[in-house]
């Protein structure tokens, strides 16, 4: 009998996320509740906050990303209940293939939701509060914490799954490990918007990127003890 | 039921011990600050239950990396009782840090990078037995509470840095001082000393609180399995 070599892990992760996202796109579940969430989320910033146009200056970043860190924890859940309930997850631990795929394709696919979601609500929130927000150095900000968002948050999500609390557990886990990263997006985008140099937001930036590598690494090595039955 | 081990009791004995002479040097053995007057002794015991706080977090920490390594049971009693021990000494750290604010800075609470890691640190800690409440399984349960120990031990001290970047008024009393703390001092030598003691009083005590909670934990699992047995 010819020997079955084991799929390498790149083309593993790429196999879960394009299962991922073509599921999602028949559907089209959870994007547009995300994306509808957020929306929601940035009208009752309106109207909590009176968001006058001085007032709006300071507080855009903060708003964006507490808008983008409640839509995440949203596709998190959903996308990780899903893997457990139909017992998807069981099928995915008994392939032959290396488990940090399985980690890094479920990342890439939350990070794709959260990134379209992004995608759509930034060109509104700039056509809502005349601000132009489709700037690169900004969305380089966004896509690094999404980046860290989504590596820690998948991992959480795999845990939180599998308590008696579910869904309600993710943002009390998530949140606080997640300071750092929202934090110096916030710090570094506002920093942006308000007409800073690049330069002066390169200290949140590069704290960004650390946070970025160290949650990959960790999660990467910790995975395994998280998902082993 | 298996009596307390001797060295265990003798140490209950020195905690006691420590504690009162601890609390001594701190209210009248030395001097008043000339500035902050008596509010300033709380200082001593401030310092004292954040280092054994910070200290559990950090062998929580090592304690889960040795029981994804070795999956004995034992180090999960480690972590959960450090754990534990500590987010009690923490708040303690925080109420009494708040108390001495109140007059020094005028305020109960400051969002100062120091104030606010040690409340974000305090919440991931709080999470951390949420998490631990969720689950039966008691295999499970010390795996998921290792690598959550171990995420909210690599998270806290980057949380820490990103806050620094605002500014801090929390006085640096040993090292350097940051030019905007404000209510800081320079000890004295007999504040030198209560300060020390406070600091190996406090070590001894979280010590000896952590060898009853693990003794705690073992216990309990031994019930469990008597449980289990009978049932069966």
């Amino acid at each position: 009998m010819q020997d079955n070599p084991q799929p390498s892990t790149l083309k593993a992760t790429l196999a879960i996320f394009l299962k991922d996202i073509s599921s999602e796109f028949r559907s089209f579940e959870l994007i547009s509740a995300m994306l509808v969430f957020s929306l929601l989320v940035i009208i009752i910033f309106n109207f909590a906050l009176e968001l006058e146009p001085l007032v709006r200056k300071a507080a855009n970043a903060g708003i964006l990303w507490t808008t983008f860190a409640f839509a995440g924890t949203l596709g998190l859940n959903r996308s990780m209940s899903v893997e457990k309930d139909r017992g998807c997850m069981d099928g995915l631990l008994l392939a032959p293939v290396d488990r940090a795929a399985i980690y890094f394709g479920k990342t890439l696919s939350n990070l794709a939701f959260m990134l379209i979601v992004e995608a759509v609500t930034l060109p509104i929130y700039s056509v809502l509060y005349n601000e132009n927000l489709l700037r690169l150095d900004l969305l380089v900000v966004i896509l690094l914490g999404s980046i860290g968002y989504a590596a820690v948050g998948t991992m959480l999500a795999a845990m939180s799954v599998q308590t008696r609390m579910r869904e309600i557990l993710l943002p009390i886990l998530l949140f606080p490990i997640a300071i750092p990263v929202l934090l110096s997006a916030v710090k570094a985008s506002g920093g942006l918007l308000t007409g800073a140099d690049f330069s002066e937001v390169a200290t949140p930036f590069n704290l960004l990127l650390v946070y970025d590598v160290i949650f990959i690494a960790a999660a990467f090595m910790l995975f395994d003890s998280v998902v082993e039955e | 039921m298996t009596q307390r081990p001797l060295t265990l009791q003798i140490l209950d004995y020195v905690s006691i011990l420590v504690l009162a002479i601890s609390t001594y040097l701190a209210l009248v053995f030395a001097p008043t600050e000339a500035v902050m007057g008596n509010v300033q002794r709380v200082f001593y015991f401030h310092i004292g239950t954040a280092w054994v706080g910070l200290l559990g977090f950090v062998i929580a920490a090592i304690a889960g990396i040795a029981y994804l390594v070795s999956k004995n049971m034992a180090w999960d009693r480690f972590g959960v009782a450090a754990v534990e021990v500590s987010t009690v000494f923490f708040f303690i750290t925080i109420a009494l840090g708040s108390i001495w604010a109140r007059p020094a800075w005028n305020t109960w609470w400051t969002w100062d990078p120091r104030l606010t890691t040690a409340a974000v640190t305090e919440l991931i800690y709080i999470a951390y037995f949420m998490l631990r409440a969720g689950i039966e399984d008691p295999e499970k349960r010390a795996r998921f509470g290792a690598v959550y120990s171990l995420l909210g031990g690599l998270s806290a001290p980057i949380t820490f840095m990103v806050i620094r970047l605002f500014r801090t008024i929390h006085p640096v009393v040993i090292g350097s001082q940051s030019a905007e703390a404000q209510g800081g001092f320079s000890m004295t030598a007999d504040m030198k000393v209560a300060f020390f003691f406070a600091l190996f009083a406090f070590t001894v005590i979280f010590v000896d609180m952590l060898w009853h909670r693990i003794r705690l934990g073992s216990l309990q699992e031994k019930v469990e399995e008597l449980k289990l047995n009978a049932s069966m």
